[in-house]
């Protein structure tokens, strides 16, 4: 019987082209996704005078530029930020890719549109130049993100030269409370690792609560696993990845889907493989968190208080804890139910599904919000579902700006900013000191979380909401 | 095919930087993204916390202090360049003037495109970057050395390690070798592996 494999390793295999003496192993890309941000790349392949090798294997879509409050691209005031959105129609038109431009009913958030096109499916290693491709894992795919460079040596080359990381399981037993989402557990998945416990390894995801999770839960879950630090996340694909695939526009039929399917189910963790770290948690124990400081591993759940630095034994982390209470205007001890909000972003590559959506519509349907909230799908086909179940009017009908698809107020690129000094409600990824603009304070919650703190305008638990 | 800057040896002043979890957003916020290389990402370096929104100096930040101004090694913390993906960050850095950033990890992505701009980083135990912080702190101006080729690191009192890199990656360094050249020397490898990997998933073609 052969060596028992992770569903890391078989991927990690199937791509292996070469492998140097020295370790450096070239891998083969399958998939490669680009957006509005990925100008540099196709930059480095026009002044070097090399083609796109594979223009059948890159898909791209404009998201991080957009804007969500139009579709009018001279909405867009400096030229240098509208050129980030034209180039990538004008990389398409030159070299044969295929885009979702800004006025495709596709269009949305590459890592929103990459699992609902079923271009993301089991068994790929995929790339992009953003660092939230670790989402496309929640398909049993390989995918994490790349800079500039490596981005160009793709579009050359349709390789990329990687050593091996190491591989962690990360076990959630148990089974999930009420209004507990992936969000919250990500956030304690962070909250426990460390924002770099996972640097340098790729995180399998497994247990019961796992699997119980839907697809949009899972790949909100993938998504984050950058801010645990690790190289991309995943999660071995199951009745619930095939039912999702079916029908999808890239995703085979017929005989062709028979076939893949047969790889599909080849493709879990053997038992007995064997991981380099594990990790578990009791999935049962986790209630609907928040983050209070400037990393996404400051988070608790909303039960708690803002922590005390006079509690931190080290001094050098004391510090750094007291930067983060000052920069987010917090004083410790305060409890996190008594922290009012001035905006709410609904949103992202994290949080922009239908589920996302009908979640946070749940907790706003027949309320009105009490601070300025926005919602913001993750693509055009999300925005017509989400119109065509009727959510469109309950977010209308509480005062919550309902726009189209984008990155949008995650990392503000489009001009979707939240003031200094103000303190937003946000089902991002990050909360890094002026992600959202500068001197922003950034709180990452859930959809139902972010919904319950826009009714009350202070964070809640929105467990209290809906009992009530 | 332009050669990379190579990176062999250097002695300079070092400037410590004891916040853990530094990311990408602080090292480069994402309103100057859009810009060209060419423009120079260095006037933008850590840029709200060296100046305020009026465009005056914040003296409290360690860049601001006229001892460190010249650094060209910084001595970081843990998880140094998390986050975003952007290589403008590493940009900024060496524009500035940055060639070496010690921190006990990084941000895996982060530390990637160091390697495609002659940006050393360097990874070593976390009581050694400590360790080498406060021998920092201690002398003004203290000047530390970095060499590639022995994988070695000197500094202030007395300060010697050693530290491990990826031999493809020190070659590639110390030789400027650029991947793109150097990948398209296997592409008959890549194209047998193209056809092979097709033949076996033939469910991977565009409809």
């Amino acid at each position: 019987m052969s060596h028992p494999q992770t569903l890391f390793d078989k991927i990690w295999q199937r791509h292996t082209i070469l492998e140097r003496e020295d370790g450096a192993v070239l891998l083969h890309v399958a998939r490669h996704l680009v957006h509005d941000g990925s100008a540099a790349g196709f930059r480095t392949l026009r002044d070097r005078g090399l083609k796109l090798r594979r223009p059948d294997r890159t898909f791209g879509t404009p998201d991080h530029y957009v804007p969500t409050h139009t579709r009018d691209m001279a909405s867009i005031a400096e030229a240098g930020r509208r050129d980030m959105v034209t180039a990538l129609d004008r990389n398409a038109a030159d070299t044969g890719m295929t885009v979702f431009g800004l006025n495709d009913p596709r269009q949305g958030i590459i890592h929103v549109i990459g699992p609902e096109q079923g271009i993301t499916q089991p068994g790929l290693l995929m790339v992009c130049g953003d660092s939230h491709t670790a989402t496309h894992g929640a398909l049993g795919a390989l995918a994490f993100g790349i800079g500039a460079s490596e981005m160009a040596h793709v579009l050359a080359t349709q390789t990329l030269w990687q050593g091996k990381p190491r591989s962690m399981r990360v076990t959630v037993t148990g089974t999930l409370g009420p209004a507990v989402t992936a969000k919250d557990v990500i956030l304690a998945i962070i909250a426990r690792v460390g924002a770099g416990g996972g640097s340098g390894h790729v995180i399998e995801y497994a247990g019961p609560a796992i699997a119980g999770l839907s697809m949009e839960g899972r790949l909100t879950l993938c998504n984050m696993s950058i801010e645990a630090g690790a190289r991309a996340g995943m999660v071995a694909p199951d009745e619930t990845t095939y039912a999702f695939l079916k029908g999808r526009p890239y995703t085979p039929s017929g005989e062709a889907w028979d076939q893949a399917l047969a790889f599909w189910r080849s493709l879990p963790s053997d038992p007995g493989a064997v991981f380099d770290t594990e990790v578990t948690l009791d999935g049962s124990a986790i209630v609907p968190m928040l983050t209070w400081g400037t990393s996404p591993e400051d988070a608790a759940p909303i039960t708690g208080k803002v922590p005390d630095p006079a509690d931190q034994p080290d001094p050098e982390r004391r510090a750094a804890m007291q930067n983060a209470l000052d920069y987010m205007g917090l004083t410790a001890g305060t409890k996190f139910t008594d922290i009012p909000v001035d905006r709410v972003f609904i949103g992202s590559c994290t949080n922009s599904r239908i589920e996302d959506l009908r979640a946070a519509a749940a907790v706003v349907k027949g309320r009105k919000a009490s601070v300025w909230a926005m919602v913001v799908p993750g693509s055009g086909l999300i925005k017509a579902q989400a119109e065509a179940e009727g959510l469109d009017r309950i977010f209308l009908d509480a005062g919550i700006e309902w726009r189209h698809a984008g990155c949008s107020m995650c990392v503000g690129m489009n001009g979707d900013l939240v003031a200094a000094g103000e303190r937003c409600a946000s089902t991002s990824n990050r909360n890094f000191a002026g992600r959202q603009g500068r001197g922003a304070r950034t709180h990452l919650v859930s959809p139902a979380m972010a919904a319950a703190a826009a009714i009350a305008g202070h964070f809640t638990d929105v467990r209290q909401l809906l009992d009530a | 095919m332009p050669d990379l800057e190579k990176f062999t040896r250097i002695d300079a002043i070092a400037l410590p930087m004891a916040t853990p979890n530094v990311d990408t957003d602080q090292i480069i916020p994402a309103r100057y993204l859009w810009h060209a290389k060419s423009d120079g990402y260095g006037k933008w370096l850590f840029n709200d916390l060296r100046f305020n929104e009026d465009g005056t100096l914040k003296p409290g930040f360690i860049l601001n202090q006229p001892d460190y101004a010249p650094a060209e090694v910084l001595v970081g913390d843990r998880n140094f360049g998390c986050g975003s993906s952007r290589e403008h960050a590493v940009w900024a850095l060496h524009d500035y003037g940055f060639r070496v950033v010690i921190a006990s990890s990084f941000g895996d992505i982060f530390y990637n495109n160091s390697f495609k701009q002659g940006l050393l980083p360097v990874v070593l135990p976390e009581a050694e970057v400590q360790a080498l912080r406060e021998a920092i702190e201690r002398g003004n101006s203290a000047h530390v050395s970095v060499d590639l080729q022995s994988q070695t690191i000197t500094g202030p009192g007395g300060f010697s390690t050693r530290f491990e890199i990826d031999p493809f990656r020190k070659k590639k360094l110390l030789e400027g070798l650029d991947d793109i050249a150097i990948t398209l020397t296997f592409t008959d490898a890549i194209d047998k592996f193209e056809a092979a990997f097709e033949q076996n998933m033939p469910w991977l073609k565009n409809p």
